[in-house]
């Protein structure tokens, strides 16, 4: 795509139990685009002979453009991407990565920032705690691990900002206390959180039921894309077939068949992807965050990042 | 209501009681309220016990609206013009935390102007529930002067304050809570059109 980056692993750091960091600078040296704190980058990796492209929020500070830090956790189930990075990436590769984007953008007319980060979640929160610090803004961090050797950034995050970074590991027994958190948090405090679904979900809950505006809250609802059955799409402008593996995205099949649609983020948030459905005989097992719950019963449209098919026959306007 | 003609227009989806919210806050404006009248069906008892009413007549239009206010049995309090009512709206949201929903009900330069005071308080103005009553007079921003003129009725009219003729555009500023006046015979002064009242 445009705008891709060759950068070169210059450093690797187990940041911790299963979770790495990769700091990347660019090849041709320079300065690198600005990014803001929330904004992923898509990383992409070979894999075997397809080419994984993963989404990975930048948590490094947005200020140093000389290079770009990502961490990735070690995925039980991996589909590729976290495994090439943790086994095989080395010191000195060189990896294509798309320019930052940013889906996650902090509210700056808050008078408050709450972030509530779940593992690896925490990513996101390392650069805009960044940015928060250096303009002044009120925040605070409220991070829930399994333990304390598998948080990562947690040390670093207590040495910069002290009480304001809160940590709560689940081997210790401690959990969030969700509901206090969103008790006599002054108007115009705005709530942020990132992990896994159901941590979000609960986050969001909460505060919905203590009477939060939607406006006010956020969420990072980036995921990999499911595996499932094989099936086939047909595109409509070529009639041309195109496979689709168990382990392999539509979108993944699609640009190794030659095809580049558009794409962001991957992870089913963004809307980018949005595909026109000509034919559909079947049906589409959606997977984004993105088409309304009507939009998914019509069907007209399909989410090719994260979005499956079942049925006899479907055909794409691409 | 008026609908939208351009982005910047903002629109006024009426009063509804956000069910979840732990404390409400009622700001109206002489006709406005009867945008809170008319939900009485659905102020429980439990809603009323957390409400707050603040309500300036402004004017006869106003006029026997704070006896039935009164009487839903929240806490009231009456202002006698605009510029203290918000001065009491600021001190309201100062002590409010999040759960506080706010509702304001009147003239566009009223909830324009109540809003201003919101957004101070970080409040997102998409998260605020509003609806217009009354006179569809506009607050008006002369674009060369700066000056503003609140209950403008026609366009085009006469700046009040550097004495331009002034066309009122829909387009509308959240940050002034005002529409925008810009001059219409600047090429050919005098060369005016009669004034429309599009605005009563």
């Amino acid at each position: 795509m445009m705008g891709d980056l060759q950068m070169r692993v210059t450093a690797l750091h187990d940041e911790a139990a299963g979770i790495r960091r990769v700091r990347l600078e660019p090849v041709e040296g320079g300065l690198l685009p600005a990014f803001s704190g929330g904004a992923h980058v898509v990383v992409a990796m070979p894999d075997g002979d397809v080419t994984r492209r993963n989404p990975y929020s930048l948590c490094c500070d947005p200020e140093d453009r000389t290079g770009y830090e990502i961490a990735v956790a070690r995925a039980a189930a991996s589909r590729g991407g976290s495994a090439y990075i943790h086994e095989r990436l080395a010191v000195g590769d060189v990896l294509t990565v798309g320019a930052p984007t940013n889906l996650f953008q902090p509210d700056w007319r808050a008078k408050k920032h709450i972030l509530v980060a779940g593992g690896i979640g925490i990513t996101p929160f390392v650069a805009m705690m960044a940015q928060f610090a250096r303009a002044g803004l009120a925040f605070e961090l409220h991070y829930a691990v399994r333990s304390r050797a598998a948080a990562a950034f947690a040390g670093v995050l207590q040495d910069r900002y002290g009480p304001r970074v809160k940590i709560y590991a689940a081997d210790e027994g401690a959990r969030l206390p969700l509901g206090a958190l969103v008790q006599n948090q002054p108007l115009g405090t705005h709530l942020y959180t990132c992990g896994p679904e159901r941590l979000m979900d609960a986050v969001l809950e909460t505060a919905r039921q203590a009477g939060w505006p939607e406006q006010a809250l956020h969420s990072e609802h980036f995921m990999a894309p499911p595996p499932g059955d094989p099936f086939t799409v047909t595109l409509g402008r070529s009639g041309r077939d195109v496979a689709v593996a168990p382990d392999q995205s539509l979108l993944e099949a699609l640009e190794a068949a030659g095809i580049n649609p558009r794409y962001l983020c991957r992870g089913g948030v963004c809307g980018e992807c949005a595909t026109k459905v000509v034919e559909l005989r079947g049906t589409i097992l959606h997977g984004d965050h993105y088409l309304t719950p009507e939009e998914r019963a019509e069907s007209r449209t399909i989410m090719i990042c994260m979005s499956r098919f079942s049925g006899d026959r479907l055909v794409l306007d691409l | 209501m008026q609908g939208a003609t351009i982005r910047s227009r903002p629109v006024y989806p009426g009063l509804a009681i956000a069910p979840l919210a732990r404390r409400h806050i009622f700001a109206l404006e002489g006709e406005g309220a009867g945008a809170l009248l008319d939900i009485a069906g659905d102020l429980t008892p439990e809603v009323l016990g957390r409400s707050q009413i603040l309500y300036v007549a402004r004017g006869s239009l106003g006029v026997g609206h704070h006896g039935a206010l009164q009487t839903l049995g929240a806490a009231f309090w009456a202002a006698p013009t605009v510029q203290p009512l918000l001065g009491r709206l600021d001190v309201e949201l100062s002590r409010s935390h999040m759960g506080t929903r706010l509702y304001l009900a009147g003239t566009e330069g009223f909830i324009g102007q109540a809003m201003q005071v919101a957004a101070a308080h970080g409040i997102d103005p998409a998260s605020v529930i509003t609806e217009h009553r009354g006179s569809r007079a506009r607050r008006v921003q002369c674009v060369h002067c700066k000056g503003v003129t609140e209950g403008v009725t026609a366009s085009p009219f006469t700046c009040g304050h550097c004495g331009l003729n002034l066309y009122v555009r829909d387009h509308y500023s959240r940050r002034l809570g005002a529409f925008q006046g810009v001059n219409i015979d600047a090429e050919e002064p005098g060369a005016v059109p009669p004034p429309e009242e599009l605005y009563l």
